[in-house]
C-alpha cells in the first residue's frame, strides 16, 4: 500500500504514478492531500507536499484528480488529509465529492475518534471508509474506541514519531498489532517507517497490509527533473516492495 | 459563568484536541495531573511562592501620568509584566508549568519560541530547576532576535533552528509537536501561549490569570472601582487573556485585544487572525486563522515577531464569536509610533508586542472621559527590539 503526495511533484505526474504503483502490484493507494503544515510528517513528506503547494494544488483539485484517474483503474483509493482542508471544504461537501469521484476511504492523522463525530456522520451517509490510526502509546480503551470507529481497515502506526523512512523495524509493532487484534476482526495496516523489502516483508508476517510513503517519495525525490526515470524507479521501487509483501 | 472550557476541551465550538493519536494519551496525562494539581493547596503555595521570590511579584499597576495628560482622556494604567524577571510576562506559564512537569516526573522540556521571550522564560526555569531543554525557534526569528538566543544558551538551552515554511513561530511550533510525537514519553512540552490542544489553552490561561487577578485588586485599591477598559496585544493570547479573564464576569468592563496589523490589513500582510480570519482548525485547536479558501495556513506578518503567528488561542476565538471582546488591529508603523511615545513620556521601554496594545490605547483614551480608567497590558520590556533590524527603523524617526 504505497503513499504519495498529490500534486508532487505535478498533478499529471501523480495520475501517471497512480497507475504505475497499481501495475507494479500495490493492492490500495493512499493519495496525500499536501497541508502547509503537516506536524505528523517527517522531512520527507513535509518537502513532497511543499513541492505540491508550490504548484497551488487544492483539495477539490485532486479530488477531481481522482475522478479522472477512475476512469482508468479500479484500484481502492484513500485519501490521506490533515483535518482543516476537510473542515474548510466543509465534511459533507467533502465526503459526497469524494465518493462522487470515486474516493474510496479516508484517513486523517490529526483527528483523533473523540473530534469526529461530524465526519464519521457524513462518512457514513456517503459510504466513505474512515481510516484511523492507532500508536504504540493508544491505550487498550483508545485501542478499542479506535477501532470501533475504523472502517476499511485500522491503521498502526509504527512508532512514536513523525513519517520517514528507518533503518530498523520498531519492537513496538507486534505486541501493538496482537492488542489490537483482541479489539476488532477488521484488517489492521502498519505504516511509518517502513522502507525496504525486507522490513516490509517482516510487517506482512504480522499485517494485513504495509503502507510505505517516505521511501517512494525518496525515490521520487532522486529524479524530479525526470519524468520518465521517476516512473520507471517508482515502478521498480515498488515492485520489489509488493514482492516483499507477497513472497519474501 | 460556565466553567471555560467544557469537559471535553471546547470553548463554544472552538478549542479541543486534534492532535496524531500517539499525542493524546500524553494530553489526557497532562489534564489530569493538572485537574489534581490546580486544586492542591501545596501545589498553589509553591506557584506563589516562586512568584513572589523567584518572579518578583505582584509587580506595580502604575499610572501613566505624562502618557495620560499627553493623550487628554482617560485615565491610564499600565500593568508592569515587563518588571517580571526575565522582563515580559511569559515567565508566569513558565513556573507553572515547570512545576506541573515536575510533578508528572518529566525530566526533558521543549518549547517552541517566537520572539524568543518565551524561549528564555523556559531556559530560565529549566536552569533553575536543573532540566534539560530544547527550544525551537524559527530561522528568521532567531536572525531578528539574536539577543534572546544568547540568553537562552548561556542558561544552558539547546537552541535549534528551525528552517520549515516561513522560519517563525508556526513553524517552531511544527517542530516541537514534531519532537514531542517522537519524545512523548520522557519529554515535557511547555507550550508558551494560550494555543494548542486542550489542556494547555486551560493550563496556560490559569497560570497567565495573575495578571489580571493582581490588576483587579490594585485598581480597586487604587480606583475604588474597576477598569471601563483593559487592552493587551494579541498574537497567540496568552497576556492578553491572563488579564481578560478575572475581568470575565464584569461585565461593565470592556476588553480589546490588539492584533498586527502588520504593514496594513489590505496589503494582506499581517497577523490579525481574530479581525480578519476564518474559523479552522490548527495546532491542534479549532480557532480563528489566516488561511487560503482551500485550507492551507497564511504565513503571518509583524514587525513585532511575538504577534507573528495565523492562529490564535480558542477561548479569544470564543471572546470573538460570542462578543465578550472586541479585537482590533495596529500597523507596523503605528507599534512603533507607540514604542516611542511610551519610551519618551513615561521612560519605559515597552516590547514590539506591548507596543500595538498602547498605540491602541493612543486611540481610544482621547475620545474617553477624563473620569474612565484604562488598564493595559505592558506584556514586556523592548530592550530586546533596540537592537538588529528595528535599530535603524527607529532612529530614522528622530
Amino acid at each position: 500500500m504505497p503513499y504519495i503526495c498529490a500534486g508532487d511533484p505535478t498533478p499529471e505526474l501523480s495520475q501517471k504514478l497512480l497507475l504505475t504503483l497499481e501495475e507494479s502490484g500495490a493492492d490500495l493507494i493512499e493519495f496525500g492531500v499536501p497541508f502547509s503544515d503537516p506536524i505528523a510528517d517527517g522531512p520527507t513528506i513535509q518537502r513532497a507536499s511543499e513541492r505540491a503547494l508550490a504548484g497551488k494544488i487544492s483539495l477539490r483539485q485532486i479530488i477531481d484528480l481522482v475522478r479522472e484517474v477512475r476512469r482508468k483503474t479500479e484500484i481502492p483509493i484513500a485519501l490521506m488529509s490533515y483535518y482543516n482542508p476537510i473542515f474548510r471544504m466543509g465534511e459533507e461537501e467533502f465526503c459526497r465529492s469524494a465518493t462522487e469521484a470515486g474516493v474510496d476511504g479516508v484517513i486523517v492523522p490529526d483527528l483523533p475518534p473523540e473530534e469526529a463525530g461530524t465526519l464519521l456522520a457524513s462518512a457514513e451517509q456517503y459510504n466513505l471508509a474512515t481510516v484511523f490510526l492507532v500508536s504504540p502509546t493508544s491505550t487498550p480503551e483508545r485501542l478499542n474506541a479506535i477501532a470501533a470507529v475504523s472502517s476499511g481497515f485500522t491503521y498502526c502506526v509504527s512508532v512514536t514519531g513523525v513519517t520517514g523512512a528507518r533503518d530498523s523495524l520498531s519492537d513496538e509493532i507486534a505486541p501493538m498489532i496482537s492488542q489490537l487484534r483482541e479489539h476488532t476482526y477488521k484488517p489492521v495496516c502498519v505504516g511509518f517507517g517502513v522502507s525496504t523489502r525486507k522490513q516490509a516483508h517482516e510487517v506482512a508476517q504480522l499485517a494485513d497490509g504495509v503502507i510505505v510513503g517516505s521511501a517512494i517519495i525518496n525515490v521520487i525525490e532522486q529524479h524530479l527533473d525526470d519524468e520518465a526515470a521517476i516512473l520507471s524507479n517508482v515502478r521498480e521501487f515498488a515492485g520489489e516492495l509488493a514482492r516483499g509483501v507477497k513472497e519474501g | 459563568m460556565q466553567p471555560l472550557p467544557d469537559a471535553t476541551g471546547h470553548f463554544g465550538e472552538f478549542g479541543g484536541r486534534y492532535v496524531p493519536e500517539t499525542l493524546m494519551p500524553a494530553l489526557l496525562e497532562l489534564e489530569e495531573a493538572y485537574r489534581v494539581l490546580s486544586v492542591d493547596p501545596e501545589f498553589q503555595k509553591e506557584f506563589k511562592y516562586y512568584l513572589r521570590e523567584y518572579v518578583g511579584r505582584p509587580n506595580p499597576l502604575y499610572y501613566a501620568e505624562r502618557l495620560t495628560e499627553e493623550l487628554g482622556g482617560a485615565k491610564i494604567y499600565l500593568k508592569r509584566e515587563d518588571l517580571n524577571h526575565t522582563g515580559a510576562h511569559k515567565i508566569n506559564n513558565t513556573v507553572g508549568q515547570i512545576l506541573l512537569a515536575r510533578r508528572m516526573g518529566k525530566k526533558r522540556i521543549i518549547a517552541e519560541t517566537g520572539a524568543g521571550q518565551h524561549g528564555v522564560a523556559t531556559a530560565t526555569v529549566t536552569a533553575k530547576f536543573n532540566m534539560e531543554c530544547e527550544v525551537y525557534m524559527g530561522e528568521e526569528d532567531m536572525e531578528r532576535q539574536a539577543l534572546n538566543v544568547f540568553r537562552m544558551r548561556l542558561m544552558g538551552a539547546k537552541v535549534t533552528p528551525v528552517d520549515s515554511g516561513s522560519r517563525t513561530l508556526k513553524d517552531a511550533i511544527n517542530a516541537s509537536f514534531r519532537d514531542w510525537v517522537t519524545n512523548v514519553r520522557t519529554t515535557y512540552l511547555l507550550i508558551g501561549s494560550v494555543v494548542g490542544a486542550h489542556p494547555y489553552p486551560m493550563i496556560v490561561r490559569d497560570f497567565q490569570s495573575v495578571i489580571g487577578v493582581e490588576t483587579r485588586e490594585q485598581i480597586l485599591e487604587k480606583e475604588g472601582r474597576l477598569p471601563d477598559c483593559v487592552v493587551a496585544s494579541v498574537g497567540g493570547g496568552s497576556n492578553s487573556l491572563g488579564m481578560f479573564y478575572p475581568f470575565y464576569d464584569d461585565e461593565n468592563v470592556e476588553m480589546v485585544g490588539v492584533e498586527a496589523a502588520g504593514e496594513s490589513i489590505l496589503s494582506g500582510k499581517h497577523a490579525a487572525s481574530l479581525s480578519e480570519g476564518s474559523v479552522g482548525v490548527f495546532h491542534g485547536a479549532k480557532c480563528y486563522l489566516l488561511q487560503e479558501d482551500d485550507g492551507q495556513i497564511t504565513p503571518a506578518h509583524s514587525i513585532s515577531a511575538g504577534l507573528d503567528y495565523p492562529g490564535v488561542g480558542p477561548e479569544h476565538s470564543y471572546y470573538k464569536a460570542s462578543g465578550r471582546a472586541s479585537y482590533v488591529s495596529i500597523t507596523d508603523d503605528e507599534a512603533v509610533e507607540g514604542f516611542k511615545l511610551l519610551s519618551e513620556l513615561e521612560g519605559i521601554i515597552p516590547a514590539l508586542e506591548s507596543a500595538h496594545a498602547i498605540a491602541h490605547v493612543e486611540k481610544i483614551a482621547p475620545m474617553m472621559d477624563q473620569n474612565a480608567i484604562i488598564a493595559v497590558c505592558l506584556s514586556g520590556r523592548g530592550d530586546k527590539d533596540v537592537g538588529g533590524e528595528m535599530g535603524p527603523p527607529l532612529a530614522l524617526g528622530h
